[in-house]
């Protein structure tokens, strides 16, 4: 009798559990399969699969002909690759000096990146337009500096919490190893290049894989910096296919589909680091 | 530290002036020159002042007398409710129940987080899609239970609703990790010896699991209240310009939609002045509370 009744209160459990999972998978699954109707199909028919007549490609011929698809994916893995290599190259050097080096003014220098991380990108947004205006690298028409507007504000938004999570690894590791490194006559920069950094690879990839994400999913800061269509990243080329094509559902879901799919499949495979990297952000951010 | 490597700091500096001077310049002193420019008046995106306002302050006299900022005021604090009871109430619930199950804890893990790694954006147009008007996928749904009558989901009244959920059901999975990671961290031996007392599971959960996740559950809720401040990809795609009649504004869209959209550049200012402030406020009133109720 108390077996059964444990067995009755697991099946719950596992119900309720799939319950949730199904609500995190069917609703991308789909937009997915809705892509792959024609647009007047798609409201009559969108619970059965797109198999025999319902199967067409004309969203996603409708969607690279008429987007700047291919554009939006390079500027969005420009500005993501160069802002999470950037956000570990200054980050890590930083952490290294935090955890290792003691002298006047360590202390405030800790509080100062931790008060950072509570600063809203709404309060900094404004003046950082305005200076990066005054340099002449926002609001061009040149593709490049286009990109590197947003990179800036971007690479500084995740510096804080890049350190922290870092001196957390670094402040972990054995100091015997660098202090033979310094018997053999290394100096700090070797130390750091050839002991540290091997050592701390797996942080790296938490924070690289974090940095990433966060940007090529951010819309905020690309709303202030990006004027023009033809320097659109995915995230903005989405936003403004809500107020441009907002009817047109099957080329909305064709769009959803192009931006999603690639990150499902990271995630698929990198999803140990990703789900390291995203809580450990915000623990501490 | 007393290794005689970390003598000379020299090096220190070399490593630390290249990341501090990126934060100083795009954080620390955009952050103080915002608070600075809520005092003035600024024309233009991209201008610098003009001069002070008349009287200096006036930006936050307006601000009491704006209809649309206790607006996004009281949605923004319904939001932060709705994070905490159903982000956090959720999460805490799933990870208790995979807690206790012995199969398809790494599957539920992934299939949980996944929502999270996807764009904000992109789920706005996808529950678009989902809350669309005529055979929109809900509707759908609601017509197969036999409604006859569809649901507009972006009316007055119900917009909120239809902007909210999917904000609760992306973070959900978020916390959830977070919580399994601290149920993950109490110690087996606990639980073996309530076993051996021949404690139940509700009374292993009751007396041990929610006892210890306490500092937990407290750091969850800090991030769902401060989080509730930073929500603005996902409401501003599927409502933007606080869509419909400015009923929908949060604080973030609000100050944005002042900035971008009405051009009232100090204004937005004074509105991110005032995120600042109800950010740091809450997360102490939250952490106050939790503090109080030391098991």
């Amino acid at each position: 009798m108390a077996k059964k009744k444990i067995s009755i209160g697991k099946t719950l459990v596992y119900l309720f559990l799939i319950c949730w999972s199904v609500t995190t998978i069917y609703p991308i699954f789909w937009v997915i399969e809705n892509s792959f109707k024609a647009k007047d199909k798609i409201l009559a028919n969108s619970f059965v699969l797109p198999f025999g007549d319902l199967f067409t490609l004309a969203n996603y011929r409708k969607a690279f002909n008429n987007l700047n698809i291919f554009q939006a994916y390079k500027s969005s893995i420009f500005i993501s690759t160069t802002v999470s290599l950037a956000v570990i190259l200054l980050a890590g050097m930083a952490a290294y000096a935090l955890s290792r080096y003691r002298f006047i003014g360590s202390g405030i220098i800790n509080s100062l990146v931790v008060a950072a991380m509570m600063f809203p990108v709404f309060a900094t947004i404004i003046p950082v337009f305005s200076m990066e205006y005054k340099w002449g690298i926002a609001n061009t028409s040149s593709w490049f500096l286009t990109m590197l507007s947003v990179i800036l504000p971007q690479v500084a938004g995740n510096l804080s919490f890049a350190i922290v999570v870092l001196m957390g690894y670094i402040k972990g590791l054995p100091i015997e190893l660098e202090e033979a490194a310094y018997m053999e006559g290394c100096n700090a920069f070797q130390i750091y290049f050839k002991v540290i950094l091997p050592l701390t690879k797996p942080s790296f990839a938490t924070v690289a894989i974090f940095s990433f994400l966060w940007s090529y999913n951010d819309l905020f800061t690309q709303m202030f910096f990006m004027r023009t269509p033809d320097k659109y990243a995915i995230t903005m080329l989405l936003n403004q296919l809500t107020s441009k094509e907002g009817t047109n559902y099957g080329l909305m879901a064709a769009a959803v589909t192009l931006v999603v799919v690639p990150v499902i499949i990271v995630y698929c495979f990198l999803q140990k680091y990703i789900i390291k990297g995203m809580t450990a952000g915000a623990v501490k951010g | 530290m007393g290794a005689s490597i970390y003598r000379n700091k020299k090096p220190a500096f070399v490593f630390l002036i290249p990341a501090f001077a990126f934060m100083v310049v795009f954080l620390y002193y955009p952050f103080f020159k915002n608070i600075i420019n809520s005092f003035m008046e600024i024309k233009q995106l991209g201008s610098s002042g003009t001069g002070l306002n008349t009287p200096w302050y006036a930006n936050y006299v307006e601000m009491f007398h704006d209809e649309y900022v206790w607006v996004s005021l009281r949605n923004t604090l319904i939001m932060m409710v709705v994070t905490l009871v159903g982000q956090v109430g959720i999460a805490i619930i799933l990870a208790l129940m995979v807690d206790n199950i012995s199969r398809g804890k790494q599957f539920f893990k992934t299939v949980f987080f996944f929502p999270i790694v996807i764009s904000a954006t992109a789920l706005g147009l996808l529950f678009n899609l989902l809350f669309l008007y005529d055979k929109g996928m809900i509707n759908q749904i609601l017509e197969m239970l036999g409604k006859t009558e569809l649901t507009d989901w972006k009316a007055e009244g119900i917009a909120l609703f239809t902007m909210m959920l999917p904000v609760m059901w992306q973070y959900v999975g978020f916390y959830f990790v977070i919580l399994i990671t601290g149920l993950n961290n109490i110690s087996d031996e606990l639980y073996e010896a309530a076993e051996i007392d021949g404690a139940t599971t509700w009374q292993k959960v009751r007396y041990i699991s929610i006892p210890l996740l306490h500092n937990v559950i407290c750091t969850c809720s800090v991030l769902a209240v401060t989080g509730a401040l930073k929500v603005f990809d996902l409401p501003w795609t599927m409502f933007p310009k606080g869509m419909p009649l400015k009923s929908t504004f949060l604080t973030g869209t609000y100050m944005y939609y002042q900035t971008m959209e009405t051009k009232n550049v100090d204004y937005g200012s004074a509105l991110a002045v005032l995120i600042v402030v109800l950010g740091i406020v809450l997360s102490k009133v939250v952490n106050a509370i939790f503090k109080e109720k030391d098991y």
